[in-house]
């Protein structure tokens, strides 16, 4: 079954105040992404794959194009329904120290989504913070801890416990594992794929690493200049 | 023949009140004409012993042990006399050229007040060297006149290598020259300095986390885990016989090994487990592990380890 | 416990720079002699002895008497009132909007942004001083109209940083991320911007005291400020005058009171800014 399925998608970026120059960071781009399943997405800096992710999920307004996601178009969603939106599709970023508040501590930072979107009570909050952090792994001596205090592994364990906790069916993970060592990106792919065995999550997995890609994805879409030039 | 030699090196400094044991106990030899990789996770201490080496740390940092370079202790020099080793004898590529630079002075500039400073040049005589040496690095000579913002991440490191190889130094220390390039820039960086560093017969102790670029670039490599140096073996033995449990995990932690994952995170270094610091993760561990700190251990093939699993040949 | 370590490795920073400690001192001196003032002064600062003119500074009088036989010691404890209260209550107004519309304007670009950033170069455009003037002017001379006229001529100052911060927070992905979790924009700015602006405000709100103190005493000098019998420093400087020349002491202590007020304020801002930037703050060791 097709989760995400977008069409024909544009962002133009216009610089220049007098010599309007038009830039096409994506420039025509149609993925589909079935449920339960990966796409890779890979390509040289610059050539607009984080770009595609944004307008996605709509960070970033798209010019042009069609984003059809569990059977409906979401570009033009507001108020609402566009909050609820936020409860489905998720994105992890690429560097995890900035993927936090550096003034709020990792408890108050799982609880955060929860209270957006209402999702918990008072007297639920513990229970359910901590069956988050036992299932990404983390040890709940950092739940009272400050960003800057834990390692880059530990916080995008935090930023996948986050959006867990909203039970979304598809997550962007942009370039999320390329600041890591080794060792740590070894532990967060396969911490992803569990989930994704798990909850039947769908990635859209982008990384400029080929190796890693293979090994994530079921299908890989190779970008340049805007376009997707090559599917694997 | 031996070019650096580093005797039971100790690093240590007070970090909210804890002392941290950057590095404890370094045992390390660079030889003549060789590259010589560095690998270890994100504070592990390797940046630190890098920077050690050309005497860049800051007074309250604790320094023990031997640097020997050319007879020399570096340890016991003068501020003087180590501004003078530091670029002319031992050349570094600090990590994160963005923040290397600075954004004030335009990069001819930056290169060109090195040949002044250290070789009293004219100012005629500095800038030609100076394009002689981006030329060098594939900078094309008349963008001498930009600053560091006008150029990309790749063209930065390029500049840092120019600056690390201007006074023609027989030791470089590249700490990870190429961290947050794209793969086919991080290709012509390490192409760059392998050539470079081959052809002036230079000696390279390469600092990094990507075992990639270790294995294209290096002879020999020295694993480092909190704050120590684990394995040291030519790069063939590392690859095809790792004898740490810890630099087998690494390597399968590589794609192509099937990303399998290690348990657990890397110690603090103010608050290492006691015996080897590697046991609480370790798949192998026997009964002398949580108790005793295990010593350096030649094996057969000329690999040293630090591991009781060996101690028996 | 956390913020009680935060509070007691201040503290420890604090002891190792001496002028920020001074400066802390001095207004934590002064807030007491505020609060005390009617325990602390020997004489009530309105009661008018003619018989005591232009005393010089003797046991009973320590600062001695001004022309209407007033104590000026007593007037200058009252004294501290005023100029404390001023400088509080309009850096309290000045911070909270100035931060208000920075953080807007930084938030939202586009035409706010331009809007108020324009109206944040006019009021700049302006010498303070005049602009605070002619408010006085219009307005007639009252405590309230001083601090509406300070205030008016001093938030620009923290519109301008907060809005640089809030530009360089907006790139970072825990903004974005909080987009992502599609959390309102008031949201975002009340809980993920605010906080990350606040140890600037603090540093720039300590220097602004002592701007704001500074300013008052020169509208009451010129006149325009908090009028006579009320004890405020800067109408004693002004009262002080004619007599310059026989009774120096009449403006000698008024104008100390000032002086030792501002530099302590700006000793301790100083400190702060000192404590608090990362940039100077940073063990370069630990960025490994």
């Amino acid at each position: 079954m097709t989760l995400l399925s977008v069409e024909n998608l544009k962002k133009y970026y216009y610089s220049g105040v007098f010599n309007k120059k038009e830039i096409r960071a994506v420039d025509g781009v149609d993925i589909e992404i079935k449920s339960g399943r990966t796409l890779g997405l890979v390509g040289g800096s610059g050539c607009g794959k984080t770009t595609v992710a944004r307008t996605i999920l709509r960070l970033v307004e798209p010019t042009d194009g069609s984003i059809v996601f569990d059977g409906r178009d979401i570009t033009k969603l507001r108020g609402r329904e566009m909050k609820n939106l936020g409860r489905e599709m998720q994105i992890i970023f690429q560097n995890p120290e900035t993927s936090l508040n550096p003034r709020m501590k990792i408890y108050d930072a799982i609880l955060e989504p929860l209270t957006i979107h209402k999702l918990c009570s008072a007297d639920e909050e513990n229970e359910k913070i901590h069956r988050l952090i036992e299932i990404v792994n983390l040890n709940k001596e950092l739940l009272f801890r400050y960003p800057h205090e834990l390692s880059g592994g530990q916080l995008q364990r935090v930023v996948i416990a986050r959006i867990l906790s909203l039970n979304p069916k598809f997550i962007v993970a942009d370039e999320a594992t390329s600041m890591l060592d080794p060792l740590v990106q070894a532990q967060i792919l396969n911490l992803m794929k569990d989930l994704q065995e798990k909850l039947g999550i769908s990635y859209l997995f982008i990384s400029h690493d080929m190796d890693v890609v293979e090994w994530m994805s079921d299908e890989i879409a190779v970008m340049d200049k805007g376009k997707i030039v090559d599917w694997k | 023949m031996s070019l650096l030699k580093i005797q039971d090196l100790k690093v240590y400094f007070n970090a909210r009140g804890k002392t941290v044991k950057a590095n404890n106990g370094i045992d390390l030899e660079i030889r003549e004409n060789e590259i010589l990789g560095l690998i270890g996770e994100t504070g592990c201490g390797k940046s630190i012993l890098g920077r050690a080496i050309v005497g860049l740390l800051s007074d309250n940092v604790e320094i023990r042990g031997k640097i020997v370079y050319k007879n020399e202790d570096i340890l016991d020099l003068s501020e003087d006399r180590l501004r003078k080793i530091r670029g002319k004898d031992i050349g570094i590529i600090l990590q994160n050229p963005s923040a290397a630079l600075n954004p004030v002075l335009s990069v001819g500039n930056q290169i060109s007040e090195i040949y002044r400073y250290h070789e009293n040049m004219g100012k005629k005589e500095a800038r030609i060297r100076t394009a002689k040496m981006l030329e060098m690095v594939g900078i094309d000579p008349k963008r001498m006149h930009e600053y560091p913002h006008q150029f990309s991440g790749g063209m930065k490191q390029r500049v840092m290598i120019a600056m690390g190889l201007a006074l023609n130094p027989g030791l470089l220390i590249a700490d990870e020259p190429t961290k947050g390039l794209d793969p086919t820039t991080k290709d012509k960086i390490v192409d760059l300095i392998c050539e470079l560093v081959i052809n002036r017969n230079m000696s390279l102790l390469l600092i990094t986390h990507d075992l990639g670029v270790a294995e294209k670039m290096c002879d020999r490599v020295a694993v480092m885990y909190a704050g120590e140096i684990i394995e040291i073996a030519t790069i063939e033995n590392i690859l095809s016989n790792p004898q740490h449990p810890y630099t087998q995990d690494l390597l399968n932690s590589r794609p192509k090994k099937g990303l399998k994952p290690t348990a657990g995170e890397s110690p603090s270094l103010s608050s290492p487990p006691a015996g080897c610091k590697f046991h609480p993760r370790c798949r192998c561990v026997i009964g002398e592990c949580p108790k005793t700190h295990p010593q350096m251990i030649e094996t057969e093939n000329g690999t040293s380890v630090r591991c009781f699993l060996y101690e028996d040949n | 416990m956390k913020k009680l370590n935060d509070i007691r490795n201040i503290l420890k920073e604090a002891g190792n720079n001496r002028m920020a400690a001074i400066g802390g001192a001095i207004v934590i001196l002064l807030v007491l002699i505020a609060i005390l003032a009617s325990l602390l002064s020997p004489h009530d600062p309105f009661e008018q002895k003619l018989e005591n003119r232009l005393l010089n500074p003797c046991f009973e009088y320590p600062f001695g008497t001004d022309n209407l036989g007033r104590c000026i010691f007593s007037r200058l404890i009252f004294g501290t009132r005023y100029s404390l209260a001023i400088g509080v209550v309009v850096v309290g107004i000045t911070a909270s909007v100035g931060t208000t519309l920075g953080i807007v304007s930084g938030y939202s670009r586009g035409i706010i942004d331009e809007t108020l950033m324009r109206i944040v170069d006019i009021v700049l455009a302006f010498p303070g001083i005049i602009l605070a003037l002619v408010i006085a002017g219009i307005l007639g001379p009252s405590f309230l109209n001083v601090v509406i006229a300070i205030s008016l001529t001093h938030w620009p100052a923290y519109t301008r940083l907060v809005r640089g911060i809030t530009l360089s927070l907006r790139e970072k992905e825990f903004i974005e991320g909080a987009r992502a979790l599609r959390a309102s924009n008031i949201y975002i700015m009340r809980r993920h911007i605010l906080p990350n602006c606040i140890n600037p405000i603090i540093v720039l709100a300590t220097l602004d005291i002592a701007h704001a103190i500074i300013f008052a005493t020169g509208l009451s000098f010129l006149g325009l400020g908090i009028q006579p019998p009320t004890p405020e420093w800067g109408s004693m400087l002004k009262a002080g005058i004619p007599y310059f020349r026989i009774s120096p002491h009449l403006t000698f202590f008024p104008g100390t009171a000032i002086m030792v007020t501002v530099m302590a304020f700006n000793f301790l801002g100083d400190g702060l800014r000192d404590m608090i930037d990362p940039k100077i703050n940073e063990i370069i060791l630990v960025s490994e």
